[in-house]
């Protein structure tokens, strides 16, 4: 069993703690146990189980730190492990960015375990599988998924007095369906921290509809075009956004958010005043731990406010310099939205394409933050508030800034790899070549 | 080594930060336990007859074992200072089995007879279990047992007796070049590997093979702060399976190419790489921005392989052919009726594509594959026309073959093999011609070296390559430097566009050492060698944006 409870990984990590003799020592310990099921062409490939636990020590003297890793925690692992990072501290150079453990810390209370996640078996998997698999068969379909789930905890404890744990799930799952003529398919994903919240008969029924409605798209002119962009379809995009919101980097003048001249596009408004962007480790559709790796407590922290950008994440050696307090790295993003749902999206738009996801998304230029990448597994033509038929997919180039500064209406939140993003309308948004694959 | 330190590595991407696998991690050691020799060969035969009774005595039809030693050095350095030096092991075995016509695979760090049993007991279980909803049972080409054999890769220098400090200095003295040429910010970083694997299966082979791959790699950032501009010049080196004699910078592997870019062939040196591109990075920040439109395209090696590795290697894996990646990487244009018509253009006629498992100083070159193949070189496209895909043992039947291409592999003894991407290569062209010769044929065209972005469909039609440098050709001559280019094509289009292949003595090799696929991912290195090649009248666009 990889899964410890506090009081178990406290007990390790005091025993561990107390072989250490350098000026600070600081110890993660992470344990998890996680299972998949991988299916192709109607049938099962693979499936898998993984008990995965580790401890990591990180031991200093002055600027100098060293770091080793164990797997087993008896007594005489537990020194030899610490007695190696202190081996290891004194031999490395100073490492002028080295910066001392944290003191205790107040955490926020954390809601991303769920007991029925942990005690998901291979027949559910088995299950989740048939669940794909046999309606789409029925229908003279193909499903290709993948189901990983897994129940872990972290916890960490240093010399400055600074304990921290957490348990946490998570299932993510993923299908793609393809139609017998090769002309259709269609996809789709969900992920939970409760797998009860999970019904992959419904997520595999909207996955086999859009491969059914996606048969033999047609051509249209690649161009600039007004957009609905389902969640799943922007969310990297807006994860990419987010990753440039790096104070160091800004400062540096090498980031989107630098400054011509000198200085940091902090407090400026960059896109439309209607986005707020945010992180909450209690949100209860999106919850994550509420500290990060190194001790520093998550909180809300809001990102884009009325389209300003309202925080850089400056880590604990940067705030150090700059003489500000240090911003953590988010672990999930939120997006505000509204009330519209996709139906009411499509009803409300005279002419555009709807778009299920964006794939293979790559930096083009990291000045602009302009992206390339294409479309995939559903992409359809609405006219006069009805969609009309599938168009072949596209390649776009388009910077998210530009997207929203474009955005013409916010609609419902869904939660897309622990984040939450609204269905989005954005206008003019850039398909610059068209492709032939389905 | 702790995760936070080792995630993102700022400036040494293509276009921003790149990501370091997680799988390549495996436990912190001290440097010197790198050189301990490990089990020795008697011992691992011992472990692997261990498993392999077992797995015969529970009713496996089959059984393989991958008993693993990966050992990985990495060093990272920005501008004057060392950020991380990291030495990791991973050691474990891996058992593959066939039972009731059913893939089973489990692992263990266990290495002991105990151990394994328990290891070997889970993978037959996981196959009858699976083997219920089975509904194609696994069909094995026919291999040879080869006995006891061993292979080696042919290095000169092993990183692992270079001491740290060298790796270090000389990645400071690159950096050091890079700011006093005017650099503001440079990344550097060192990665090494050695896969020391031990094989065994029922078929009677056990295959002892010591691996060796390096990848020196660096980012230069060169900033305006009055315009708000910064560009990037990343390495021209490519990742190779050498030891640390690839850090020589012998002068007889180096090129000139157009430019005065310097090029490197089977010899890295990083310092003047560094230096040239500081002051290429400069160039860069005031270089025209491209007019848009049609043009003749001269590719360097170091760019095209990644074309290649994209539009080429990828399609012919039989595995995507088949539909077994759809909920992943996606499947591929070049259906199974597109190779069984035999005519089927994929290029123009002077394209040969070959894959190749045995290419001395490549990333994919071994002696044996993961499911104990002996490795060799296959056609895939001939003359331009279709011929071939990449296969192991239990997919070649499904093209009518019945010998494995020898291309399956794992990037640990903790996950289970499948087919990967050998080399695939352009042969050079016949005749001679060098890179010279062909840029005074060209009347409009742009000349691109090194890897830059890069995106493709699902089926691999539609594609989008930067580069790392552009210069301008016009009327036969090379002219100045070029920004905000990218280029999109199909990829039949693409390679049935190609007019002009340099001979020989311009061939080279491009690797990625980090190539993604499967669900759970897995990693795998792999090379493509080519020689500058033309492709006329491709669609160049324009990539820059005012914000």
């Amino acid at each position: 069993m990889a899964i410890y409870s506090k009081e178990e990984a406290k007990q390790i990590l005091e025993k561990a703690l107390s072989f250490s003799t350098a000026d600070t020592c600081e110890i993660n310990l992470n344990g998890s146990e996680s299972g998949n099921i991988r299916y192709a062409r109607n049938t099962v490939s693979t499936a898998g189980h993984r008990s995965n636990q580790n401890m990591t020590v990180q031991c200093s003297y002055g600027k100098k730190s060293g770091v080793a890793t164990i797997d087993e925690f008896d007594d005489a692992s537990l020194e030899k492990v610490v007695k190696r990072a202190e081996e290891l501290a004194r031999l490395s150079p100073e490492n002028p960015e080295f910066m001392e453990p944290l003191g205790p810390q107040e955490y926020l209370d954390s809601n991303t375990y769920s007991e029925s996640t942990s005690k998901i078996t291979p027949e559910f998997r088995a299950k989740v599988a048939s669940s794909s698999i046999e309606p789409a068969a029925a229908k003279d379909v193909t499903a290709a998924g993948f189901l990983n789930d897994s129940a872990g905890f972290a916890a960490m404890i240093n010399s400055k007095g600074l304990f921290a744990y957490n348990e946490s799930t998570r299932l993510n799952f993923t299908v793609t369906m393809r139609s017998n003529d090769g002309t259709g398919s269609g996809w789709v994903t969900r992920d939970f921290n409760d797998v009860d919240k999970f019904n992959p008969e419904e997520a595999s029924a909207i996955a086999i509809d859009k491969a059914l409605q996606s048969r033999n798209a047609k051509a249209i002119e690649p161009g600039k075009y007004t957009v609905i962009l389902e969640p799943a379809a922007s969310s990297q995009l807006l994860g990419n956004m987010a990753g440039s919101f790096n104070a160091r980097r800004a400062d540096e003048g090498r980031s989107f958010m630098s400054k011509e001249g000198g200085g940091t596009k902090l407090g400026e408004k960059i896109v439309d005043e209607r986005v707020q962007l945010w992180s909450d480790p209690q949100h209860p559709d999106v919850p994550s731990a509420p500290w990060a790796g190194d001790g520093q407590a998550r909180k809300k922290m809001k990102w884009l406010d009325n389209g300003v950008v309202k925080n850089l994440f400056y880590s604990r050696y940067w705030a150090k310099e700059k003489g500000v307090d240090p911003v953590v790295f988010p672990s999930n993003l939120i997006m505000g939205g509204g009330d519209a749902s996709l139906d009411d999206l499509i009803k409300d738009t005279r002419k555009g394409i709807l778009v299920t996801r964006l794939w293979y998304i790559r930096t083009v230029d990291p000045q602009t933050l302009l992206y390339t990448g294409l479309t995939r597994d559903g992409t359809f033509f609405i006219e006069n508030g009805k969609i009309k038929h599938p168009v072949k997919n596209f390649r776009f180039n388009e910077s998210p800034i530009i997207m929203l500064n474009n955005l013409e209406t916010l609609g419902q939140q869904v939660r897309v790899n622990g984040n939450l993003i609204p269905y989005m309308k954005v206008r003019d948004f850039t398909f610059t070549s068209l492709s032939d694959a389905v | 080594m702790k995760r936070r330190n080792f995630v993102q590595l700022a400036g040494l991407g293509a276009a921003g930060a790149m990501t370091v696998p997680s799988q390549l991690m495996g436990k912190n050691i001290p440097v010197e336990a790198l050189l301990e020799p490990g089990m020795d060969v008697a011992g691992k035969k011992a472990m692997a007859d261990t498993a392999l009774n077992t797995a015969r005595s529970l009713g496996s039809t089959y059984a393989d074992v991958r008993l693993g030693r990966y050992l990985n050095q990495y060093v990272f350095t920005r501008e004057d200072k060392v950020q991380n030096v990291v030495n990791t092991e991973s050691f474990g075995m891996g058992i593959r089995v066939i039972a009731n016509g059913t893939w089973g695979f489990a692992s263990t760090t266990n290495v002991t007879p105990d151990g394994i049993k328990k290891a070997t007991e889970q993978a037959v279980a996981i196959a009858k279990a699976n083997s219920k909803i089975q509904k194609e049972p696994v069909k094995l080409a026919p291999v040879k047992g080869y006995g006891e054999v061993s292979w080696k890769t042919p290095i000169k220098k092993d990183f692992k007796d270079v001491p740290v400090s060298d790796k270090v200095d000389l990645l400071l003295s690159a950096n050091a070049k890079a700011m006093e040429n005017g650099a503001n910010f440079v990344n550097s970083a060192l990665f090494m590997v050695n896969e020391q694997k031990y094989f065994a299966s029922t078929e009677g082979s056990y295959i002892d093979q010591d691996i060796h791959r390096i990848w020196p790699t660096f980012g230069v950032t060169a900033i305006d702060r009055e315009k708000g501009k910064f560009k990037s010049r990343q390495a021209l080196s490519a990742p190779m399976g050498m030891g640390y004699e690839y850090m020589d910078g012998t002068e007889a592997e180096k090129m000139s190419g157009p430019g005065n870019i310097k090029l490197y062939r089977n010899s890295y040196d990083i310092v003047e790489d560094a230096t040239m591109a500081a002051q290429q990075a400069k160039e860069m920040l005031d270089a025209k921005s491209v007019e848009p439109g049609k043009y003749d395209l001269v590719l360097e090696p170091n760019h095209l392989g990644l074309t290649i590795h994209e539009s080429v290697g990828h399609p012919l894996e039989l595995d995507r052919v088949l539909g077994y990646e759809a909920n992943y990487a996606g499947t591929s244009f070049a259906t199974l009726d597109k190779w069984k018509s035999k005519d089927f253009q994929y290029g123009s006629d002077i394209v040969n594509l070959v894959a190749d498992k045995t290419q001395l100083g490549s990333l994919g070159a071994v002696g044996y594959d993961d499911e104990g193949v002996a490795c060799k070189k296959w056609d895939l496209v001939r003359d331009g026309i279709l011929v071939n895909y990449q296969a192991i043992r239990d997919q070649v039947h499904m093209i009518d073959q019945n010998e494995s291409h020898g291309c399956c592999y794992s990037q640990s003894w903790n996950d289970v093999q499948f087919q990967r991407m050998p080399n695939v290569s352009l042969e050079p062209g016949t005749e001679q011609y060098s890179v010279n010769d062909m840029i005074k044929d060209v009347e409009k065209g742009i000349y691109i070296a090194g890897r830059g972005s890069y995106s493709i469909d699902q089926q691999r039609y539609n594609f989008q390559f930067g580069g790392t440098v552009f210069y301008e050709i016009k009327d036969g001559k090379i002219g100045p430097m070029l920004n905000d280019v990218a280029y999109q094509s199909n990829t039949q289009e693409f390679w049935n566009s190609c007019a002009k292949i340099c001979d020989e003595s311009d061939y080279r090799l491009f690797g990625s050492f980090f190539d993604g696929k499967g669900q759970p991912s897995q990693i795998s290195a792999v090379s493509h060698g080519s020689s500058t090649s033309r492709f006329n009248g491709v669609n160049v666009i324009n990539t820059g944006r005012t914000i």
